[in-house]
């Protein structure tokens, strides 16, 4: 199972046809405590960089984009009620949603994790 | 402090309503009434009295504390204004809009027309409108007036252009009149990227909104040629009145080449902001968006009388009368009083005091523009950000000394923005004094920024936990 | 003179300290071409002299005229402890609490509020106020359509004519579709409403009791609403809301009002407040501020604006609304009002208009010629029909110093003889006789 990360700090974990999506642990420290998780609707389809979902804080709100298209067949409802779980475990227990991958080769427009290591440094 | 709630004794009460001169009515059927009494707090006037007079006390506010709020225009609000208004207070707006009410409301009406003209030949603008309710319900009246004169042309154009450090209601009130927004970044010299803008400039657009002086304090030199460069392209053009205390007498937007402006008579025009509200915006327009203003208008009649007319190609009515009248009546009353010579003053006064505060204050401070300033400076803490202070922790200092903080994290193109405005009503002596605790507050930070952080030590309560008032959502007690 | 303090030595020595050699210099930024044009007003004047000249407007108010009048405004008593309450200046002249450690005093005050309009409509969570009852409708449409996802609302023809007006264009702004049914005599037209909803409907909208007087059991309505997946939005007259049943009690998703007859003046049309208040699930869909309770540090508790993520400061061109400035003087007004009166007091002063409209109803529809025009009960208005024009007969009544309703053809063409007339606690018996009297004067004579 591969992991990939987005320019807007989304990460996504392949495995076979299916992704998990979420925010990077970079992304969730810098949004601060997260107070709200926008959940996408199951079914939902969307192409890459779409706007997937919506996360709060309590002093900011960002959209989170597909990082790859498909459908959304699963989210993590947990974090309706516990949305501190992306600011706990943002690349693991605090995942979003997942997807059904609709196009594996979106993945060459992600950077994997050295990649993306890289990429903050630069953004610092 | 115990909610009204908690005070609450069956079988207690504050007032006691008139006494019936009717006999009783047969009851309304079981199915149309409520089955439980709505849950209101039974308290004796006296504990109502305390209980908000106490409540009062924790607040700061311009008539007991300092309030240089950035962008907020905190000014002394004058007494007979007060005054004013309450001789108005048991007029009936129906009458007005009644088949030959008018001539029972010829003051209040008169007063509207009067005020309407005062404020067109403040802006520079041909007519105006008084019925928004506050500032951002002005800006979505005025998108609104821009939609429809660009619908009367047959256009249906999709963008509205704001610039990022504009306020944020100006993209929120055009997006509820129906538009895409495009944001264009400040350039390195702090207004507006003017070729960004020129680039996104076409004939999609509708409109540009400006601030000026925008939200830096800083007067945009180039207003005149982005009026020009929206004009050209059948666009229209919005002032955003915010910032008008600047520039009172000096310069006047509809002179410019601005199409549509709001005012907030609750900034510039000496009207309390009453803790959040209520404001008024009044929305001026050029002479070829008169028609499509909102209904009904207050019109002046061939013999000197005033009247009610509907406004049939308008958009329609923005709010139920004629605006916040009981506002709209201090403002009046603090254009009438001021006259020409002291609105000048006013702009003249509230531009020097934000001068020296900035004079003052900079060699402690960064002032990521360092230029002559307007009605209001911006700083930012970015220095005291490295003994790991941040503007806010600045503010609640402050808060410990008895000023209420400037503003602070807007705009969002500083970092660490802390923004003044002290407006033409404070002495020197007021600002001085704040100037001490803000050159301490710097001194601190690098003696023991731990005593910064710890602040607001003097208040009922210390920092607030944001985030369990956001992740709990108790919003109203029990009960 | 705009109460600047500072002496000429103090501006010499601040221009010092900028190192500017006057005035002129710091304006030096505008380039000459932009300066005005002009900027013709007169001189200024005392405050003596102001008054005086606010005294001369304020004797042409029409105060003298005894109104049975309403249209969503109304004239009711208001206690003294709400005008010195509401007038500290710690509160009147405060800036929204961005602060709330130095503002816990307006914040406390909003929470209670919000609790207070919670209890009002029988919902669960409310805002810190909106700008009037008109606006606050259109809001609450809005917030149907993002609710729902879906398109366009259903408008019952007897809401307010000034709300619905502003719901229009709200609504024609985003290109979002209004039914707006005729109005079915002068009750809520139930079966139509029903049979209307479709499954792009977000919310059907009527008001209670309606603009005619008439009030309707809403419950069967809500559910219809909602077994198509729509909304049920109800605006409300808060006075009446100490006898009849709730939105909340009859099944609505969104309660909202004008606020202005809990403790605000008329004032010749505000400033008011509108209210608006939903199910705890909607409450991230509410526009505006929201107040909520939280503690410190030391477990102290204490208050602060919440959510504001949904706000325009935040969002920007995505928040819920574009609201900033909302009416808080007014809603405290409203809170001090309520608080005043308190539980029975409440009821017991909506009983007392009830019983003084009955009272009217009697005497009025007893005149020769003249008829009552409900079917339904009503609360403190009712509608007549009269056998003369509405405007004829109101325009003659005004010269004789009562304003004796507001005729229906003003809002609804056609229905020349139809008149809406108020009876608040405030109107005497001898008042309404003496309207009965004119009234049959005006209509014989």
């Amino acid at each position: 199972m591969s992991m990939y990360f987005s320019k807007e700090h989304e990460w996504v974990k392949i495995d076979g046809s299916q992704a998990t999506v979420g925010i990077s642990a970079h992304a969730a420290h810098e949004l601060g405590d997260i107070t709200f998780v926008e959940l996408p609707q199951v079914g939902k389809t969307l192409k890459q960089f779409d706007t997937l979902a919506g996360i709060e804080s309590v002093k900011a709100a960002s959209d989170i984009y597909a990082p790859v298209s498909g459908k959304v067949v699963a989210v993590n409802d947990k974090l309706e009620d516990a949305p501190e779980l992306v600011n706990e475990s943002a690349e693991e227990e605090g995942w979003i949603c997942r997807l059904e991958v609709a196009n594996a080769a979106d993945v060459s427009a992600l950077m994997d994790a050295a990649a993306y290591a890289e990429y903050l440094k630069g953004l610092e | 402090m115990e909610l009204i709630y908690e005070k609450s004794v069956a079988g207690r009460s504050g007032v006691r309503i008139p006494l019936s001169d009717v006999p009783k009515a047969a009851p309304l059927p079981e199915a149309l009434r409520r089955t439980e009494a709505a849950g209101f707090p039974e308290v004796s006037e006296l504990d109502l009295v305390r209980h908000y007079t106490n409540l009062s006390r924790r607040n700061f506010s311009v008539d007991t504390n300092f309030y240089p709020l950035g962008s907020c225009t905190m000014k002394y609000n004058a007494k007979v204004m007060e005054q004013a208004g309450a001789l108005f207070v048991d007029c009936h707006p129906m009458l007005a809009l009644l088949p030959g009410g008018e001539k029972y409301v010829q003051g209040p009406l008169s007063l509207v027309h009067a005020l309407e003209q005062q404020l067109a030949e403040i802006t520079g603008m041909d007519e105006v409108t008084t019925q928004p309710l506050a500032g951002a319900h002005g800006e979505m009246t005025g998108i609104m007036v821009i939609a429809a004169y660009h619908k009367a042309r047959g256009e249906k154009r999709k963008y509205v252009i704001v610039p990022d450090s504009s306020h944020g209601t100006n993209p929120a009130s055009a997006a509820m009149a129906g538009y895409e927004i495009i944001t264009i970044p400040t350039a390195p010299y702090g207004d507006m990227d003017l070729d960004a803008y020129r680039a996104a400039m076409n004939n999609e657009v509708a409109a540009v909104m400006m601030t000026c002086p925008n939200t830096l304090g800083i007067f945009n030199p180039h207003i005149a040629e982005i009026c020009e460069i929206a004009h050209q392209a059948g666009a229209l053009t919005y002032y955003d009145g915010a910032n008008l205390n600047a520039i009172l007498g000096k310069v006047r937007p509809g002179d410019v080449g601005f199409d549509v402006i709001h005012v907030n008579l609750h900034k510039t025009f000496g009207t309390p902001h009453g803790g959040g509200g209520p404001g008024s915006g009044p929305v001026g327009v050029k002479k070829g968006l008169i028609p499509y203003l909102p209904t009904p208008r207050v019109v002046k009649n061939a013999d000197g009388s005033f009247g009610v007319e509907a406004h049939p190609e308008g958009i329609g009515r923005v709010s139920d009368f004629f605006g916040n009248f009981g506002i709209m009546v201090r403002a009046y009353g603090y254009i009438t009083l001021l006259g020409g010579e002291g609105l000048i003053e006013v702009s003249e006064q509230a531009v020097l005091n934000a001068n020296y505060m900035m004079a003052r204050l900079k060699d402690e401070y960064e002032l990521p523009f360092d230029m002559t300033c307007m009605h209001e400076c911006v700083f930012s803490a970015a220095r005291q950000l490295k003994d790991g202070v941040h503007a806010l922790d600045i503010a609640k200092y402050l808060i410990d000394r008895g000023f209420h903080p400037p503003t602070v994290y807007f705009p969002l193109n500083v970092k660490e923005a802390i923004m003044i405005e002290p407006t033409e009503t404070e002495s020197k002596a007021t600002m001085d004094a704040f100037i001490e605790v803000m050159l301490e507050a710097a001194r601190l930070t690098r003696e023991n920024p731990d005593a910064l952080h710890q602040a607001p030590e003097t208040m009922p309560v210390g920092r607030l936990d944001e985030t369990r008032a956001a992740r709990a959502q108790q919003v109203c007690c029990e009960g | 003179m705009g109460y600047c303090p500072n002496t000429p030595e103090e501006i010499r020595d601040m221009l010092a300290v900028i190192g500017a050699s006057g005035v002129a210099d710091l304006f030096a930024p505008i380039p000459e071409e932009l300066r005005a044009k002009s900027f013709n007003l007169p001189a200024g004047v005392s405050e003596f002299e102001l008054m005086a000249l606010m005294r001369e407007k304020a004797r042409q108010g029409g105060t003298e005229i005894v109104p049975f009048i309403g249209g969503g405004i109304y004239d009711h008593i208001i206690p003294a402890a709400v005008d010195h309450l509401s007038g500290r200046a710690e509160f009147y002249t405060a800036y929204t609490p961005y602060q709330p450690e130095c503002a816990q005093g307006t914040l406390q005050a909003l929470y209670e509020y919000q609790s207070a309009i919670c209890r009002l409509t029988g919902m669960e969570a409310s805002n810190a106020s909106l700008y009037d009852g008109g606006t606050a409708l259109a809001e609450a449409a809005l917030m149907a359509l993002r609710i729902t996802g879906r398109h366009a609302v259903v408008l019952d023809g007897s809401v307010n004519p000034l709300h619905r007006e502003v719901v229009c264009g709200y609504l024609a702004s985003l290109e979002a579709g209004v039914c707006q049914l005729p109005p079915a005599g002068c009750e809520v037209d139930l079966a139509g409403l029903m049979n209307s909803i479709t499954e792009e409907t977000a919310a059907v909208i009527v008001q209670h009791p309606n603009f005619f007087g008439s009030v309707a059991d809403l419950t069967e309505l809500a559910k219809k609403a909602h077994e198509q997946g729509a909304l049920l939005i109800v605006s409300c007259y808060p006075i009446a809301m100490g006898l009849l049943k709730s939105p909340g009690e009859m099944g609505a998703d969104i309660a909202v009002g004008e606020g202005q007859s809990l403790g605000n003046p008329l004032s010749f049309g505000g400033p008011y407040f509108g209210f608006i208040a939903t199910r705890k699930r909607f409450i991230r869909n509410l526009p505006g501020r929201i107040v909520g309770e939280t503690v410190d540090a030391q477990g102290r508790r204490g208050y602060v604006l919440t959510l504001q993520a949904r706000e325009q400061h935040i969002k920007r061109h995505k928040a819920t609304s574009n609201i900033c400035s909302n009416q808080s003087l007014c809603a405290l007004r409203g809170l001090i009002f309520v608080a005043s009166l308190g539980k029975k007091g409440f009821a017991d002063l909506a009983l007392l208009n009830y019983d003084k409209a009955e009272y009217a109803k009697s005497v009025l529809g007893a005149l020769k010629g003249v008829s009552l025009a409900n079917a339904a009960p009503t609360f403190n208005e009712f509608t007549l029909k009269l056998p003369k024009p509405a405007a004829e007969v109101v325009a003659r009544l005004l010269d004789r110093g009562v304003a004796a309703g507001v005729p229906v053809a003003g809002y609804y063409p056609g229905r020349e003889d139809e008149l809406v007339v108020t009876v608040t606690e405030k109107r005497t018996k001898a008042e309404i006789d003496a309207l009965a009297a004119r009234l049959e004067e005006a209509l014989w004579n």
